[in-house]
């Protein structure tokens, strides 16, 4: 199985912070990557810096063998942490918008968001303006733009955070379904048991660097969360 | 391109419903061209004192100055001033000159006064003073409709352009402006998008404020390919400086409280709604704007004005793209 995404001795320092040391992992086709992690252990830094959004100070990131561009960044869907999306608009004028950055024919683009809006559940909603939905209709849209595209590998980056069991169940298909369609997903998350369920393999970051990296059932003795706190400690970090 | 323009149109039509910029771009500035004018410069252009002689008019013959009437006695004189008709009329006699002046023109009386002061002195050998006209120096300035009318146009043009990089902070706390920094489209695209919106969005109110103080309050402006240039280039300016401020801003509150000192300090200072004496009025777009106008309206060339507020903007423009990041 080849390396969708390779990243190598990844590094970012803010002044006197060193927020991602050296970091380096892989994802493969059809794979889905865990990064677990503390809050501030630096994985959406090193997240922002694989979508582009950020520059490395140092270190390799390759996306399909090659070095980013703009090429490659038009096989990344991006799923950031926050919602981001346009509360004025509507479910549909934001995936037009989006489909636009992604250079999508209007043709093509009206085909892919009636498939997009079926996928998330949101078809019955999609002219309502993204101000009147509940936090986890927001969350299912912000994936959906992320998916838009029909990226080979979606990064994701704490999709569930605050949303009810309904709606992270919800998620949590979707993305199965979307794995087991060949597409590679880089997963963060705080929930161990989604990266039990979701993940073939997990890596372990705290300070920018990794700890340890396998599979669930590797790292899992006697659980996955056991292994997580061994790793990066009880102390509170917020 | 595409992709810029596509930014470009969305942003517009994001900003088309937002009341506040039609407020800081076109309302503020008309009402308060409108008051200033009323309040301070008045509609009907510079005061004109009617005057009047018994005799000999003591007012060299000039163009320059006001027409003196000839009026027949001291009797018909004091008529004419209690009537209103005249403001001032000079009686000469033998030896003697004196103005019978009116209560409600207090000025013209005390210039007629002067003049009859001055008349009543003569100086031996040739007058020590020439006067000399200069008609260049007379046109190339504003009347207070248009001062007052362009001045408030372009105070409120900064904060208008304010309202743009507001929305661009608002993208970057959203995570919008991440999620378009990740897309296949150059930075540059999505910079260029998001500050030709504020460009136009000032231009527009510019243009709106031009035809409203023309037609509502007899602002004349000029010839309208200067004034559109010297509206590109202030608003070019006024983009480029507040990139530079918020550029040196740690939060977005920080660069819009920074913004709107630099934009009411450089309004102000730079002779808006009140002249100022200062060689320190050259550092502000304001004063070029002002100043490139009235070249415009006396007909000389704004080149020099065009100059200054284009090297501005490119040297503060690039400021810009350091907040075109997520």
């Amino acid at each position: 199985m080849s390396a969708l995404l390779e990243v190598v001795g990844l590094r970012k320092r803010y002044k006197d912070i060193v927020a991602v040391d050296g970091l380096g992992f892989a994802v493969h086709e059809g794979e889905t990557y865990g990064l677990l992690g503390p809050n501030g252990a630096g994985k959406t830094t090193a997240i922002s810096m694989i979508v582009g959004v950020l520059d490395a100070d140092a270190g390799e990131i390759r996306v399909a063998g090659r070095a980013p561009d703009l090429a490659t960044r038009a096989m990344v869907g991006y799923v950031p942490q926050q919602l981001a999306l346009y509360p004025d608009l509507t479910a549909r004028q934001n995936l037009r918008f989006f489909s636009g950055m992604y250079g999508m024919r209007r043709a093509q683009a009206r085909t892919r968001i009636a498939e997009v809006l079926e996928l998330i559940g949101l078809s019955d909603r999609a002219d309502h303006a993204v101000a009147t939905y509940s936090g986890g209709m927001s969350r299912r849209l912000n994936i959906g733009v992320g998916l838009l595209h029909r990226p080979r590998l979606l990064v994701m980056d704490e999709p569930t955070a605050g949303v009810d069991p309904q709606s992270r169940t919800s998620i949590l298909d979707s993305v199965q379904r979307l794995t087991g369609e060949g597409l590679a997903v880089l997963y963060t998350t705080h929930y161990m048991e989604e990266a039990e369920r979701l993940c073939d393999r997990v890596g372990i970051v705290d300070h920018g660097r990794m700890l340890t990296e396998g599979t669930p059932s590797e790292l899992g003795d006697p659980d996955l969360e056991s292994t997580f706190l061994r790793l990066t400690g009880r102390a509170l970090r917020d | 391109m595409r992709a810029m323009l596509l930014i470009l149109a969305q942003d517009l039509r994001r900003r088309s419903k937002d009341s506040t910029l039609l407020v800081f771009a076109i309302v503020l500035p008309l009402g308060m061209a409108f008051m200033f004018d009323l309040v301070i410069g008045g509609s009907e252009g510079p005061v004109a004192a009617r005057y009047g002689a018994v005799g000999a008019s003591p007012f060299p013959s000039s163009p320059a100055l006001p027409p003196v009437v000839p009026v027949a006695s001291e009797q018909e004189a004091r008529e004419l001033v209690e009537r209103g008709r005249l403001d001032a009329v000079f009686v000469t006699g033998p030896g003697s000159i004196h103005v019978i002046g009116s209560v409600d023109a207090p000025i013209a009386v005390q210039v007629a006064r002067e003049i009859a002061e001055s008349a009543a002195l003569p100086l031996p050998g040739p007058p020590p003073i020439e006067i000399v006209e200069d008609a260049t120096a007379a046109t190339r300035e504003l009347d207070p409709a248009t001062h007052y009318a362009a001045g408030s146009a372009v105070f409120f043009m900064f904060f208008a352009v304010l309202f743009g990089f507001t929305g661009l902070y608002a993208e970057r706390s959203s995570g919008t402006l991440a999620r378009l920094l990740a897309a296949p489209v150059p930075r540059a695209s999505v910079a260029a998008g998001k500050l030709l919106s504020g460009l136009l969005a000032a231009l527009a109110g510019m243009a709106v404020l031009v035809g409203a103080t023309s037609l509502l309050m007899g602002a004349r402006w000029g010839h309208p390919a200067g004034v559109a240039a010297l509206c590109v280039a202030c608003v070019l300016a006024a983009m480029g400086l507040s990139a530079f401020v918020a550029s040196f801003a740690r939060t977005a509150e920080q660069a819009a409280t920074w913004q709107s000192v630099m934009a009411t300090a450089f309004g102000l200072l730079g002779g808006s709604f009140f002249p100022v004496g200062s060689w320190f009025v050259q550092l502000t777009p304001h004063h070029w704007f002002l100043r490139g106008l009235a070249d415009l309206h006396g007909g000389a060339s704004p080149l020099p004005s065009l100059a200054v507020l284009l090297g501005v903007a490119a040297l503060t423009l690039p400021f810009a793209a350091r907040l075109v990041r997520a």
